[in-house]
């Protein structure tokens, strides 16, 4: 079955890197799977736990948050603030039984559309060999 | 303040599981501010136990709702209507919040969402420490204001005992030894002659030792005439 099984992914991209590098990773015509999901931030952040949750709740089988590379934040740490949250919801996520596993967090700059692609075929593999989210089971 | 932590999920699945539709209360106060139980954190642990549960096929309804404070009848009484309709209330309080409610809705099952862990403050953003045991009958004054009671392992009275080593104590080498930051403070105050008075042991009746503990002040209590 799992063979078969497409993810359904959500990426919490930054305006300022990930985002970019999605575009980029367009306009070079880089191919990287459909299972993926963006939505934009400002900045990772951002990003708070009930967002990481919700997006499981509503059926999400992974999900990652791209940020800027490290020290290199358009607001100083606000990828170091999301690395902090990803970590407490990974472990949110292993209590409740989904798998802290299914989340990532990961930091590209806005030069770097070949990682973005690379990132999303990554999780997409990843979370195809876990299988669906035990909630959609 | 009152600090408190989030219990493990499944421990608090365990104890809604067998529930309907559960009203999910947080407090705006001390749990608010140690990010253990506010309106933020009760989102977070109903979208937690949604998913938990949906996973052992069970859909109860949580309803969320979050209160000035759980310790004052007023605040507690305008959940009246939410808890009408529930089958059981989870407290995302401290003890004394989840004990409120249960003496306000005696009919309805309530349940603790978190570990009520201590008094004490923020030292640094993320970081509590316990500074106040609630002994009832401070002496802080003798102390340059840091209390051997809460800071001392040992809760000692008349200085450091032998595991005081260079400024930690012996239980945790993370853990400063209470003693040796009263000695600074009183020197930093020039009061070190203070430490010349040995202290007889403390009076422990103010403690709860004689159990629940009330305090009564005339001016200012009326007697419910309703």
């Amino acid at each position: 079955m799992t063979e078969h099984f497409e993810p359904e992914i959500v990426a919490f991209c930054c305006h300022y890197c990930a985002y970019g590098a999605a575009d980029l990773a367009g306009s070079m015509r880089l191919n990287y799977p459909a299972n993926v999901k963006i939505v934009k931030l400002p900045c990772t952040g951002k990003v708070d736990i009930i967002y990481l949750l919700k997006a499981f709740e509503d059926g999400a089988d992974g999900a990652y948050v791209a940020g800027c590379l490290e020290g290199n934040c358009h607001f100083i740490d606000g990828n170091i603030k999301a690395k902090r949250r990803v970590a407490r919801a990974k472990k949110l996520l292993d209590e409740i039984g989904i798998g802290g596993e299914r989340l990532e967090m990961f930091n590209m700059s806005a030069s770097m559309g070949p990682r973005f692609a690379e990132v999303a075929r990554e999780m997409t593999e990843r979370v195809r060999g876990l299988g669906p989210s035990p909630l959609r089971k | 303040m009152i600090i408190a932590e989030q219990k493990p999920i499944q421990e608090i699945k365990a104890m809604i599981a067998g529930y309907q539709k559960v009203l999910i209360v947080g407090c705006d106060t001390c749990v608010t501010i140690c990010m253990a139980g506010g309106r933020k954190e009760v989102g977070i642990i109903a979208s937690c136990l949604r998913m938990a549960l949906q996973i052992d096929r069970k859909k109860p309804q949580l309803i969320e709702d979050c209160i000035q404070r759980q310790c004052e009848w007023e605040f507690v009484d305008t959940l009246k209507d939410k808890v009408d309709g529930v089958d059981a209330i989870l407290s995302s309080a401290c003890g004394v919040g989840v004990q409120a409610l249960a003496e306000r809705f005696p009919n309805k099952p309530v349940y603790p969402a978190l570990n009520t862990t201590f008094m004490g403050m923020p030292n640094e953003h993320g970081l509590w420490v316990e500074n106040c045991r609630g002994c009832g009958n401070c002496g802080l004054g003798r102390f340059g204001g840091i209390c051997p009671i809460a800071r001392c392992s040992k809760g000692l009275l008349n200085g450091p005992c032998g595991g005081s080593q260079n400024g930690k104590c012996e239980v945790s080498k993370e853990m400063d030894c209470g003693w040796q930051l009263i000695y600074g403070r009183l020197k930093t105050l020039n009061q070190l002659d203070q430490l010349e008075d040995i202290l007889l042991p403390k009076d422990w009746s103010t403690d709860r030792d004689k159990g629940q503990r009330k305090m009564f002040r005339g001016d200012v209590y009326y007697e419910q005439t309703v």
